[in-house]
């Protein structure tokens, strides 16, 4: 589906991921990125008609979080604004779709998590039925061991080409000096069975920020926008019992809806948190082997919870605004073993 | 260019109770949509995307709820956006979903909110402690309190005003088989006589807490000529934000409502809302809000709220209705009573709204706010589709 207004990511910008970020709040850890995203297009916070941001309380460990991270947008006089409790790549597409409406040119959009202060390996098992699985406390890595392997009793991969997935992503993360983990990784000792140390992502902290305009505001503020040609975005059943955990329909509904396959993309930005995860994904997206699949570094190589969906989106524009793409696509994820998944289509006018 | 008129041909409520032990979250939820596509007579198939939400996930232990409600709501296959804007939840969420409709990305959507408050406790949901922060002191009604104070000392309104919304919409909710108080031997000595918590509000002034949830089903122009009722016809919507301490603050008469209320009445062609508009679902989880939020939403002049509700014109049978159908102040399942501000404003512009519906009622404003009387979500809805 064409969109009915053209709409572009025209800045994008991130912290630094790290393991740990003791010595600042999520407002103080947002904040520079705020500032370099209306920097860079020459915006100030009154210039903005819409905001919006992706978070979650449980990461904070209190209620209504968000609220600190409004106070420094800086949200007076009165901003028009909301909040998805999800990654920041689905406020992303409630922007999206505000710019749509009309009632809106621009938007600036968040995201931030800081995992440090507890164990997110624990806190993500609360995403899980209430009644019936949270209170076994399945934890992430346990779950995408299941899908893992699945794939290997399918056939799809083996336990050597997942550790050549963690290696070239952290390869490609040496250009990327946002990225948390740069080097080599050692594949190590199973965390669990047929998971290893390096085919799971560093925990760490991280903000991102983008901003969108619409039509020829995306021109003037940008010299080539990224502009989004189609965003689409699936949810599947939340039960592993029900899934065939070697395939991702919902990422496929959500790519053929964004016009993915319509023509070839040259980049993609994967988010993958689990080696074994980009097979998955591979799979379902139909992407050739000469497309450039996660030149960042991936989630494998900086994994801030709510943020590393956003954080494909912009590496994917960020690509475009360079020139170094004509077409890329960009997707995330949420939920035990890619329950939910986002994928926006991504283009720059003719060179 | 223009935006997709976005009509309500569906909506769905639960019967709020202090615990539905009897279903599960999903349970609950599941029931508010049936009660919506039946009203609406569209089946899950009909439904494109699912917009949910609610307030923090603390109050009920569940973080990010859409990923386990999915197959609940019908939404396996569809996209499902969960939206967290504090108090003023229910109110965005259907205006995220409006969006969805407006900006012709889908046809027909669903948008449901929630709370099951009786899975946790929300006392302590809000009161987990943060170093080098103000605690939000006793739960909402010690943060509430003192601004309540400033504005009976600002405009001299006496003390008895908050007793009389308290009493007017407990007798409204004795009209609306949904609502979660049923006190059917409410006097005005009996709200009076009720014990005081966070001096000026008393225990009758006070929301219950509740498990709920609302839904509806937003539609385009062609769905809403398939119809098998009268559509409410979105006329406005908006949202406003500021921050939730500073020394520029007004806590009394936000200017993020204001604002958020112009923007509505610009949309809608309202030029004078005290005539224009026919009825108000408002937010009023503490009695006295009823007048200030009279004045903050452009009803009265500043310091003239409280002569609308002494002089009973925000009764029922008044000349400006206020929370038809018992309001917060009756029922609220947090997440779900901003959602159900709207959705009572769009059942009474449908005609649908049974014995607390207001004759002739053509444009009806639901309101909600939330955080530190910093988020505010807004939509007036009409009998008639939008001209423009």
């Amino acid at each position: 589906m064409r969109p009915i207004r053209d709409v572009a990511v025209i800045a994008f910008g991130q912290t630094d991921h790290r393991r740990t970020s003791d010595d600042l709040s999520e407002v103080e850890m947002l904040m520079p990125v705020l500032h370099e995203v209306l920097d860079r297009t020459g915006l100030k916070t009154s210039d903005i008609d819409f905001t919006c941001s992706g978070s979650t309380d449980y990461l904070a460990g209190r209620a209504f979080s968000f609220t600190m991270a409004l106070d420094g947008v800086g949200a007076w006089p009165p901003i028009s604004e909301s909040h998805v409790e999800m990654d920041g790549a689905w406020a992303l597409y409630e922007a999206w779709t505000k710019l749509l409406t009309g009632d809106a040119d621009t938007a600036l959009v968040y995201a931030y998590g800081k995992s440090s202060p507890g164990s997110v390996r624990d806190v993500l098992t609360r995403q899980l039925d209430p009644y019936y699985v949270a209170p076994l406390w399945p934890d992430s890595v346990a779950l995408a061991a299941l899908q893992a392997r699945a794939l290997i009793d399918a056939g799809d991969t083996d336990e050597p080409a997942l550790a050549g997935v963690a290696s070239r992503s952290r390869a490609s993360a040496a250009a990327n000096s946002h990225a948390q983990l740069r080097s080599p990784v050692d594949q190590g000792d199973y965390v669990v069975r047929p998971l290893r140390t390096g085919d799971c992502p560093p925990v760490g902290d991280g903000a991102a920020a983008v901003i969108l305009a619409a039509g020829e505001r995306a021109r003037e503020l940008c010299e080539r926008p990224a502009w989004i040609r189609g965003i689409d975005h699936r949810i599947e059943a939340h039960s592993l019992g029900v899934r065939d955990l070697t395939d991702s329909p919902s990422t496929r509904l959500a790519a053929e809806r964004a016009g993915a396959f319509d023509r070839p993309v040259d980049t993609a930005e994967l988010h993958a948190p689990f080696t074994s995860q980009e097979v998955v994904l591979r799979k379902a997206l139909r992407l050739a082997d000469d497309v450039d699949v996660n030149p960042s570094g991936g989630a494998l190589a900086a994994n801030p919870v709510m943020v590393a969906g956003l954080v494909r989106i912009g590496e994917a524009a960020a690509r475009i605004h360079r020139g170094t793409s004509d077409r890329a696509l960009a997707h995330a994820t949420s939920g035990p073993c890619l329950q939910q998944n986002l994928v926006a289509v991504l283009e720059g006018d003719p060179r | 260019m223009s935006k997709e008129p976005v009509a309500v041909v569906g909506v769905g409520q639960t019967k709020h109770v202090a615990a539905r032990r009897d279903v599960s979250i999903a349970g609950l939820v599941r029931e508010a949509a049936r009660r919506a596509l039946a009203d609406a007579e569209l089946t899950w198939a009909d439904i494109d995307a699912v917009v949910i939400g609610k307030a923090p996930d603390f109050f009920e232990g569940v973080m990010m709820p859409e990923l386990y409600l999915a197959d609940a709501l019908g939404a396996v296959g569809k996209p499902m956006l969960r939206v967290h804007t504090a108090g003023s939840v229910g109110g965005s969420t259907a205006l995220v979903a409006t969006n969805l409709v407006a900006g012709r990305v889908h046809g027909t959507v669903l948008t449901l909110a929630y709370e099951k408050q009786s899975e946790s406790n929300a006392m302590w949901g809000l009161s987990l402690p943060i170093p080098f922060q103000q605690p939000l002191l006793a739960g909402a009604g010690g943060f509430f309190a003192p601004h309540v104070r400033a504005y009976m000392r600002r405009t001299g309104a006496p003390d008895t005003v908050g007793s009389l919304v308290a009493y007017k919409d407990r007798r409204n909710a004795l009209k609306n088989p949904y609502a979660h108080l049923h006190e059917h031997d409410i006097t005005l000595e009996k709200v009076q006589a009720s014990p005081m918590l966070w001096d000026p509000i008393r225990y009758s002034e006070t929301c219950p807490s509740s498990d709920g949830a609302c839904a509806m089903i937003l539609t385009d122009r062609a769905g809403a000529a398939r119809s098998p009722r009268p559509p409410a016809w979105l006329h406005g919507g908006a949202m406003r934000s500021e921050p939730t301490l500073f020394a520029g603050k007004d806590c009394v008469s936000p200017r993020a409502g204001k604002d958020c209320a112009a923007d509505v009445y610009r949309q809608a062609g309202i030029a004078d809302p005290r005539r224009d508009i026919d009825a108000v679902e408002m937010y009023v989880p503490f009695s006295w809000y009823e007048p200030m939020w009279l004045e903050n939403l452009g009803f009265a002049d500043e310091g003239e709220g409280w002569k609308l509700t002494e002089s009973g014109v925000t009764e029922l049978d008044g000349d400006l209705p206020v929370n038809m159908s018992g309001g917060v102040l009756s029922t609220n399942p947090i997440g779900a009573s901003g959602m159900i501000r709207f959705a009572e404003a769009a059942l009474q512009v449908r005609g649908q709204a049974g014995e607390h519906q207001v004759e002739g009622a053509r444009r009806v404003l639901g309101h909600a706010y939330g955080g530190g009387s910093q988020f505010f979500s807004m939509w007036l809805v009409g009998a008639e589709p939008p001209s423009s």
